[in-house]
Parts: C-alpha cells; structure tokens; sequence
C-alpha cells in the first residue's frame, strides 16, 4: 500500500469526520445549535484535525525514518566479500535498490509474476536481460548475494509499508472515536480547535529554522566525512586545485577563494558607483516623472533570472571583451573571464544596490538637506558632505549585502568567467570561483564517496559561512542605522 | 498689560532698508499660500513675524533665501530685492543668495559631523578660509557669536547630535554666522526649546542684532515682544498689519491682530 | 554672552558685493555640481544601456529560433521497403528502424533529380538527402506508424531541414564556411537554392520549438522545450501548493500571535538571513536531504518543486507579513470588539483584507523560482531527458526537465545553432515571467487599498 493511498484514505476519513461531528453536535444539542458553546462547524473542525493531524505526523515520521532502519538491516546482510575493488558499500546498497525497484517494475509490467520473484536465482534466470526488458538498465551482470539482498531489502519495504499502513489509519481511527465521543454541548470546540490551529501554524514557522538545520546538517555532515579523507590543513592552505579522477587530487579551497574575491571585486567595483549614483540622482534630483519610469527599469534588472545574464556573459559580453581588448592588448584569448563574469554580475547588482541606497538616502531626514541648503551649498555639496556621510553606514550595510550575493552568485561565473583555477591577476584570464566548483563537482561522474566530490560540501560550508557573516553584519549595521533616525 | 518698557531703546530710528518685498504671491500647487505681501525688512533690526498656524509665515520666510526653490510645487511671485538686487533674478545663484541670508530652523539639525565640522561646514564650501588656523579663528568667533564656546571648546571633536536641545540650536546658529551671512532668518528657533534654553537663544538673538538684520517667525507673542523691534501679522496668507514692535502690541489698526493678541494672551 | 561682542571683528565680506553677477568660486562650484549631476546621469544610461543591451542580445540571437527551415517533398513509402515481406502485417511494418526509412528520402531525392531536375553537379542523392535533419527519418517512421495502411502511397511530408541548411538561411553558415565543415558541402546548399526556387524549401513559424522534447548534440533543428516547460510548469505547482499555506500560516502565526521572545527572535533572524542565502546551497541542502538521505528519484519536478519551496518561503513570508501590517490595528479592534476570537478575528477579517498583498508576493516569488537554476543543476536536473513527463501525481516522480536548466544545457553544446535555442529559450522565460509580473502588477492595481 503506497503512502499515496494512505494519504488518501486518511484525509478522506477526516472529511467524514468534519461532517459527523458537525451533525452531532447539533443532534446533542437537541437540533437547535444556539444550546452549543460554539458554532457547529468548530465541533466537526475538532474531529477533521484529531483524525488528520496525529495520523500525518506519524506517517511523516515513519517515512523518514523507514529509509535509515531498512539500509541498517540490509548493510549488515551484505558481507566485505560482495563489495569489489573499487566499489564501496555505498555504491553496493544502490545497486541492491536498483535491482529491488528493477523488480517492483518488472511486476508491474507483468513480465514475472511475485512466485517466479521468490524463486528468482542467477542460475535460472538472466536478471540483467528481465530487468532491461522491463526499461531498468543495469550496468554489469546481478551477481546472486546482491539478488538475495535485493529480494530481502523488497520483502522488508513491503512489510514496512503495509505495517505503516496499518500503524497510521489506526491512529487516524482512534483520533477520529475520541474526539467523536468528546462532543457535548459544553465542549468547548472553538477553544480546542484554534489552539490545534495555533499549534500548526507554529509549526509552519518552524519550517524556516528545519530549513535552516538541513542546511547546517547536510553541509557540516559531509564535511566532517570529506575531512576524514582529505586533510583540512591542505584544504584551507594548499595553494593548488587539481582534482583527478584517479585519486591524489590537489583540493586546496584558496585558488577558488580568490577567484571567487577577484570576480566580486570587480562586480561591485562596477555596481557600486553606478548603483550609489543612480540612487543619488533619482532621490535628489530626478523629477517625478522621471524617476516614475526610471526607477521601474532599473528594477527590471533585478528580476532577470541569472541564467539570462549569463548566457549574457556568454555570448555578447565574452566575445565582445576578447575581440576589442584582451586579443589587441595581448591580455588574454579566452571569451570567459574575471572581467566578463565580473561587468555581467555588476549589472546584475545595479538595482540591488540602488535600490538599497535609495531606502537609505530617503531615511536621511529633510532637515539635513535644509540645514545645508540654507548655508548656501548646492546640491552635490549637500550630497557629498551632509547626506553619503549621514548615510554612510547604510550604504556600507548595502554594499556588504551586495558582496554576499556576488559570492554567492553561481550562473554567472559556470558561464562567464571560466573553469581553471588559477591565482593570477589579470582580468581577462579565465578563473573559477567556489559555486563553479561546487557545481562541477556535484554533476560530474566522480562517484559520491570521494573526496573529489565530498569536497563540494566543504565549499558550500565556507561558502555558507562567508555570505552568512556577511549577511549578519550587513544586517546589524543597518538595524542600527535606522534606529538612530527613528 | 504690556511691558513696552524693555523696547524704549529700540525704538524708533530709522535704519537702511535690507529686503524690500513687493507684491509677493506664493502658490503651492493649486494652494495661494501668499497673497500680495508687502515688506520692508531694515538691517540689524530684529523683525518677527507672528501668526496662527499656517498663515503663511514660515512659507514667506523661506522665500527670502530661496529655500521654496527645493520644493517641486512651489511657485514664487513678486519682487524681493536684497539691497536692491532682485533675488528671484534669472542671474542670481541661489547659492550665493543663501551664503548672504542664512537660515536657522525649527529644530535643530546639526549634521551627524564633529562640533568643529559642523561650524567650518558653511566656510568651507564657500571658501572663506585661507588655511587652517583661519578657519580655525572664524570657527572659535563663530561659536562665541553663537554663545556656545564656553560650553563646548573642550570637546571640539565630538558629535554636534550629542548636545542638549538649546546647545544644539545655537551650535545651529553659530554654524548659521560662520558663513558671515548680512541677514539671518529663523523659524521658529525655539519652539523645541525648554524654557531656560529658549531664554539663553533669545539673548543670543538680541546680541546678532547689533551685527545683522534678523528675521525671526515665533508662534510666541511674548517671544515676539520680547526680541523684535519691527512685527508683521499674517493672517490666511496676508500681511494684515506691520510696524513697531511696541505699537503692533498696544495698539493694533486692524481687529484681526488685536482678536489674536488679546485672544492669545487673554 | 560677553564673548559675542568682544571677539567681533567686523565681518570680512568675501561674498561677491552683487548678487546678479556670479564670482568666480561659485561659477567653480556650479560647474562640479553639473559634473555631478553628470555623473547622476552617465550612471542612469549604463544601467539602461545594459538593460537594453541585454534584452536585444537576447532577442537578436534568439527570436530566429522560433522559425524553422522546412523542406517539403513528395515520398513514396515504399513497401518493398518497409513490408519485405509484404505480408501487410501491421506488427511488422511498425517493427521497421528509423534506419529502414532513410531510402525513402534519398528516393524521393532521386526523383527530384530526374523529373524536376533539382540536383547539383557531383551531389549524390545520398548527399542531398543529407539536406534533412536525421530527425527526418523519426519523424516519417512516426507518420507511417501511426497508421500503417500509409504504405503504399505517395505522400507530401514537411520535413526539418537539417541544422546546417536552417544555418545557412538564418546567416550563420556561409558558402566559404561550408568548404571547410564537415557537416556541410557549398553544392548541397547550392541544391538548398534550388529548392527553395522550387518552393520547396521554406522558412516558417516553429511550434516544434515549444512543444517538442530536447534532441541530441547533432540535431538542433529538432531541439524543443516541451519537457523543460512541463517540468517548470510541474514544479511551480508544486511550489506554489507548498509555500502559500506554509508561508501565510507562518506569517499569520509570527505576525498576530508570536509573544516577543528568544524563540520568535530566532525566527524572524532565521528568516531575513535564509532570503539571503545563496542558491546553490539550497540545492546542496536538496542534494544531500531529498535524494541522498529521503531517497527521491532524482531530476524529479517533485525535489525540484522542494528545494525552491524551501528558497521561496522567506520571500512570500516577509511579502505576507507586510501585507498583514498593512491591515490597520482597527479592523481587529471591531472585530475583537463584538465578541471575535483573535483567531476569528484574523481569518474573517484580516486575511481576506490582505489576501491581494498575499497573492502579489507570492506570484513574485513563484517568478523567482520559476528563473533560478543552479539548484537545480545540483539535484540531477541537467540529465538529458526525452521523455514527457507523465501527468501528475506520477509525473512529478519522473525524470524531467526545467526551463533554465534546460538554456544552461544547451549553452554547453558545441553546435552554434544551439546558441540560438537558448536565446529562444530566454526569451520564452522572459514572456513567462513578463506575463506573471503583469498579474502581479493588475492584482495590486485592482485591489490594493490605501487606509
């Protein structure tokens, strides 16, 4: 019985519920629903959330769960022996749930039957041919321990899944009796059912901090599994990046830090000015009209998705930056470079940071600007000396918000700036950055358990780490810069 | 019920005139805010202007600097001449204007700068210092002008937003002078006062006069009485009456002065 | 007070004596306030320079992908070719390879040559056939497949042109870049000539381009976006099934009833700093929950759909809680005023007051969601897949594709005419989120309401 179906029978039980419990209440109240405490629709609410809720929660649970206590039981069924050279008991277990799932389809399909399954051998059977006739391609022949395993790791998801069944529809039954019993006309069905409600939509607000966790847990978890193969000393210090398929990679972080600092460098260097004074000029001096069809342009810019920018990058920007400087000035030859990913992610960044800078110039007070203006400065003067230094931690705050998400940034650099690492400084040479490696490393066929793809995790964790402390301060600095003119 | 007494020396000699204002309209938008002003505004001579809420008063104190210039919808008329220079001339630099007749407002707003940067602020643009020990001198007379000097030459550096309210005002004021502007508008300098501050800024004010022509909005008539020697009384955009301090409060021509003075003061 | 009058020097009078004639210090500073003002200016057109030099790069290299070269020609379907054994057996016929159509069209090349005396000097039937896209013979094998009782006739069939011909229509293929490509010789886009003087061959609108599935590396002409428009499209249902309750529930709970303490400040930080974490790391976070350790298929619209709930949320939480603030503390009092729970208060009154607000960031967010891609590059998305999707709850188990990815995908090929794909691509993103944005825009419009 798939979780599907089990959804299905319990919101189904639930809505039968709503109406019971609704009707109920009224027939126990002798017909009439002003001798109810509460509404007759908050009587059936009661019983809709006693069946659905505790039943879901506990399916949620078990699913999650169920995965971890069947790989416990099979990993230990499968013996060293069964693991070749090579290979690790990782790559194994996915191939005995291949071949389990290669099974349930080949079921499906009508092609074997559930007794010819049980009688299954290698020696009577060629696995690998049923499978593939059944659309499930395997890469070498099923070897009989892993069929064994397979069979068993089916056996034991089937009774999982119908004890689940089971388990959760009790559950969903009991709820529904209970609260069904419950209703009276004195029950206060308005009372329990809003604090049910309060209690869900506290746990909506809690998704942010499990996001927040799984982030934490997934990236910290690998990367303690990645410092266990490779050395953290070489990591942070090394100063190449050379990873190969055949093991002794080079994976030192530094190579990608730089070009990750250098694109951004250049990003902002470009979005920085130009975003300040398109700020400036649209808040100071702009004429309504202007600013009402100025300001939505550059707005536009912010919704691009990245992707356009980096086909951007890719197609006009590179080739343009290749042709008319780096090959005349003999600079470089690559159409992906620092500059190219660096000009695109600039533009990207305009509208963050005019708009940031706009919020923050307006909080100025007007009075800075009359008390200036009435000393006989003129405009940029004010701007110069009494507005930007007034607003200065604001744009500081916006400025470091920006830097995060240049770092953070990834479409851009996969397809603007290049995939060699290299600790260079000239702008138009191609260089990588942290999120390029962290893509390359994770879509590439290096298999999971190796540090050449582990080392992604560590990435992401510094990564993670930089634009959050990047974040907090840019935050705490601007929380503070509104208050002093609040 | 007054005591004119304290205007006896401030009476009545005639002195040049500063700002002729003549036939002034101001509209803000479709608002007539201002409507056929005419006054002489005569030099070191402190001239109030009084009124109830919104007749116009801060709006035609903001038009002899210019300051209505930063505003979008405003649109001013008429003839103001400075020393016999029309302001509102297509030649004029409202920048140039401004460094000439200064302006202090309702609350103070020192700049989030040092004391010694906020007063050098207006020298500075305006280049009036040779070098540092110059500007050095003119920040020191300015903040004695301001009468803040003693209060504050320990502690030069520190932000202007620190001090108290009246500190900060004449920190204002003494940042106003430092541009040694001829004329010296204030709106309402003291309404965010407390009283001991708001006395310590009209002896101030009654000291500028011996140097510039002071134009002073007040929503206090006591205040009015106190530190002016000329009055003007808008009333819904008119000038109703104008004239001597002492006279404008004794003996008023028109019933709409005398309404609100003696409505006011009861 | 004394010190006022003591230290009065009489004041230096450094200001121009005239007003009316500007001195030489202000005529200075008004210049550096025009440079400024120049500045102000030059900053405003680069950014709309760029905007404009973004969007015509991408239109000037992708609106031709939504035309398409055709080549019409008459093709007998041969049973001696297609039923060798010419039993008629329909099981038989549709048992013949795309392989056992390819004569078909080097016929019909044959045919042209001799009645119509369409041919190149030196170019082989075989050649000119090359003409066709290999997607051609598919496409034939498909038709006939259809409906076997085809065989036997002789039928006009629209095929692609191959990549190279369309090239050399939409100016990328020259007959100097011909001689040296392999993939193309001067005398077939000479029979190119001919056949387009003919009438045959003609350039004309491409829905294939939007429905049809990815093609492989050597085939661009037959590349479509159907499965990544499906897989997007799948995605954002799922993406908006999740993050409307889940984000307005959490607003509702941390705007009307959080007490302030350590816990909701927790959230609330949680909360401003997730809106600011990269990307990427959402699909790290789905790489390593959904797949590795939940056991989700991977290049599924269901972890997609995931992973860019998790990445929305923030955005439509912070855009819900301003639209609830926006309701003023008033209709609560009333409501609270005649009895109402704080509950009831909030979902009669409040929410519905704010629901416009509520809709307008949430389109927002799904527009957001719908353009981002390095996610889902990371949790398997970038796989070529052919197949359409199956209709949903199943289809959303399935391996598909997504709309960016999809442009990311073919900006990796080596083919220039894929470049043209992505930009088409692009500019089918941009008419999605172009149209979303405009709901957006016509919701506030409508119904927003100014207290």
């Amino acid at each position: 019985m798939n979780a599907g179906l089990v959804l299905l029978v319990v919101v189904a039980l639930a809505a039968i519920g709503f109406v019971i419990g609704r009707s109920r209440a009224i027939s126990t109240a002798g017909g009439d629903a002003r001798g109810l405490h509460s509404l007759p629709g908050y009587y059936g609410q009661t019983v809709f959330l006693f069946t659905a809720v505790p039943a879901l929660l506990v399916m949620i649970g078990w699913l999650l769960f169920q995965p971890l206590y069947i790989d416990g039981q099979i990993s230990d069924m499968i013996s060293d022996t069964d693991i070749a050279e090579g290979s690790s008991r990782s790559l194994v277990m996915s191939d005995v749930r291949r071949v389990a799932s290669g099974l349930n389809t080949a079921l499906e399909k009508g092609i074997v039957s559930e007794t010819q399954i049980a009688s299954m051998t290698t020696d009577n059977t060629d696995v690998r041919a049923m499978l593939g006739s059944a659309g499930i391609a395997l890469a070498s022949a099923v070897e009989q321990n892993i069929l064994t395993v397979a069979k068993e790791y089916r056996q034991i998801k089937g009774t999982l899944g119908l004890l689940m069944a089971g388990v959760v529809i009790l559950i969903a039954a009991a709820g529904f009796l209970v609260s069904v019993k419950r209703i009276h006309p004195d029950y206060r069905a308005r009372n329990v059912s809003e604090r049910a409600i309060k209690a869900l939509l506290i746990v909506a607000s809690l998704v942010a901090i499990l996001t927040t966790v799984g982030i934490i847990f997934s990236l910290v978890f690998e990367t303690v599994r990645f410092f266990g193969l490779y050395p953290a000393k070489d990591f942070f210090f090394s100063l190449t990046w050379n990873p190969q398929f055949s093991g002794g990679s080079d994976l030192g972080i530094f190579p990608l830090l730089w070009g990750t600092l250098y694109v951004s460098f250049v990003a902002l260097l470009f979005a920085v000015p130009i975003g300040l004074m398109v700020a400036i000029y649209l808040s100071e001096y702009a004429s309504n009209r202007v600013r009402s069809i100025v300001k939505p342009m550059v707005e536009v810019l912010a919704g691009i998705p990245t992707i356009v920018y980096g086909l951007f990058a890719l197609i006009t920007v590179g080739p343009l930056l290749r042709d008319y400087f780096a090959q005349p000035l003999g600079l470089g030859t690559s159409s992906s470079s620092v500059l190219t990913a660096g000009l695109v992610m600039g533009i990207m960044l305009i509208p963050f940071v005019s708009s940031l800078s706009d919020d923050v110039i307006n909080a100025v007070p007007q009075s800075m600007r009359d008390g200036s203006y009435g000393l006989g400065a003129t405009q940029s003067e004010t701007v110069k000396q009494v507005i930007l230094p007034a607003a200065l931690p604001g744009v500081v705050g916006a400025i470091l918000l920006a830097a995060s998400r240049a770092i953070g940034e990834t479409m851009i650099v996969v397809m603007g700036a290049g995939a060699a690492a290299k600790l260079s400084l000239n702008p138009f040479e191609a260089m990588t950055t942290i999120t390029v490696k962290i893509v390359s490393q994770l879509t590439g066929d290096t298999e999971f358990e190796s540090p050449e793809t582990l080392v992604a995790f560590a990435l992401g964790l510094s990564l993670f780490v930089i634009t959050l402390g990047l974040n907090v301060l840019a935050l705490y600095i601007v929380r503070k810069y509104r208050e002093q003119y609040e | 019920m007054f005591d004119t007494q304290t205007h006896k020396d401030n009476a009545v000699e005639s002195k040049a005139t500063k700002i002729e204002c003549r036939d002034c309209q101001v509209y803000y938008g479709d608002t007539h805010a201002i409507k056929d002003v005419n006054v002489d505004i005569e030099d070191k001579t402190v001239t109030a202007f009084i009124g109830p809420s919104g007749c116009g008063k801060s709006t035609f104190l903001r038009c002899l600097n210019r300051m209505n210039d930063t505003i979008d919808i405003a649109r001013v008329m008429g003839s103001f001449k400075l020393d016999g220079e029309e302001i509102y001339d297509k030649r004029v630099d409202p920048v140039q204007l401004r460094a000439k007749v200064g302006m202090v407002f309702q609350k103070p707003n020192p700049f989030p700068k040092s004391i010694y940067d906020n007063v050098a602020y207006g020298p500075r643009i305006h280049g009036l210092a040779r070098n540092k020990a110059d500007l050095d001198e003119i920040v020191e007379k300015s903040l004695r002008r301001g009468a803040i000097w003693d209060e504050v030459k320990d502690r030069l550096d520190a932000p202007g937003t620190g001090l108290s309210g009246g500190q900060q005002q004449r920190l204002c004021i003494a940042r106003a002078v430092a541009t040694e502007p001829e004329v010296l508008l204030m709106d309402e300098p003291c309404s965010a006062l407390d009283p001991i501050a708001t006395a310590q800024v009209e002896e101030l004010i009654d000291e500028l006069r011996q140097r510039y022509s002071v134009v002073i909005v007040t929503h206090s008539m006591q205040q009015a009485a106190r530190v002016s020697q000329k009055t003007a009384f808008f009333h819904l955009g008119n000038l109703v009456e104008f004239g001597e301090t002492g006279q404008i409060f004794t003996n008023p021509e028109d019933p709409r002065t005398e309404s609100y003075i003696t409505g006011r003061i009861g | 007070m004394t010190d006022a009058t003591s230290s009065g020097a009489s004041p230096t009078t450094k200001h121009a004596t005239s007003l009316l004639a500007a001195d030489d210090r202000t005529r200075r500073r008004n210049a550096a306030e025009a440079r400024f003002r120049g500045y102000g200016v030059a900053a405003i057109v680069v950014a709309i320079m760029a905007l404009v030099g973004l969007v015509s790069s991408i239109l000037y290299n992708g609106s031709s992908a939504f035309f398409q070269t055709f080549i019409t020609l008459e093709v007998y379907l041969d049973p001696a070719k297609l039923d060798k054994k010419g039993t008629g057996d329909p099981e038989e016929i549709r048992k013949v390879t795309t392989f056992g159509y390819a004569p078909l069209i080097v016929a019909s090349f044959e045919k042209l040559a001799e009645e119509d005396g369409i041919a190149v000097d030196g170019l082989t039937a075989k050649k000119a056939a090359a003409l066709i896209s290999k997607e051609g013979a598919a496409d034939l094998r498909r038709y006939v497949r259809a409906d076997v009782n085809r065989v036997g006739q002789t039928v006009e069939f629209k095929f692609l042109a191959s990549g190279r011909i369309d090239g050399y229509y939409k100016g990328r293929v020259t007959m100097e870049s011909a001689e040296i490509d392999n993939n193309i010789s001067p005398e077939q886009l000479q029979l190119a000539d001919q056949l387009k003087e003919a009438g045959l061959l003609k350039t004309s609108w491409n829905w294939g381009f939007l429905t049809m599935a990815d093609a492989s590396e050597n085939r661009p002409e037959a590349a479509g976006l159907g499965v990544a428009i499906l897989g997007s499209f799948y995605m954002m249902i799922i993406v908006l099934c999740l993050t409307l309750p889940i984000g307005v529930a959490a607003s509702i709970y941390l705007e009307e009833f959080a007490p302030k303490n350590r816990f909701t400040d927790l959230v609330e930080v949680n909360i401003s700093n997730l809106a600011a974490v990269p990307s990427i790391v959402f699909g790290i976070l789905g790489l390593s929950i959904f797949i590795n350790f939940a056991g989700l298929p991977q290049s599924a619209p269901i972890v997609g759909g995931l992973v860019l709930t998790l990445m929305t949320l923030p955005t439509i939480i912070i855009a819900t809680r301003a639209s609830l603030k926006a309701v003023p503390p008033s209709i609560r009092d009333a409501a609270l005023g005649v009895g109402a729970s704080r509950m009831q208060a909030v979902f009669h009154h409040v929410l519905p007051l704010a629901m416009p607000g509520i809709l307008t960031g949430t389109i927002i967010g799904l527009a957001q969601a719908l353009g981002e891609t390095a996610p889902l590059m990371l949790i398997g998305m970038v796989a070529f897949v052919r197949e359409y999707p199956s209709a949903p709850p199943e289809g959303f188990f399935e391996p598909a594709a997504a709309l960016p990815v999809q442009v990311y995908n073919w900006t990796q090929r080596a083919d220039p005419a894929f470049v043209e794909r992505a930009s088409g691509a692009i500019i089918v993103l941009l008419v999605f989120l172009l149209i979303m944005n405009a709901v957006a825009i016509i919701l506030r419009r409508r119904f927003e309401r100014r207290w």
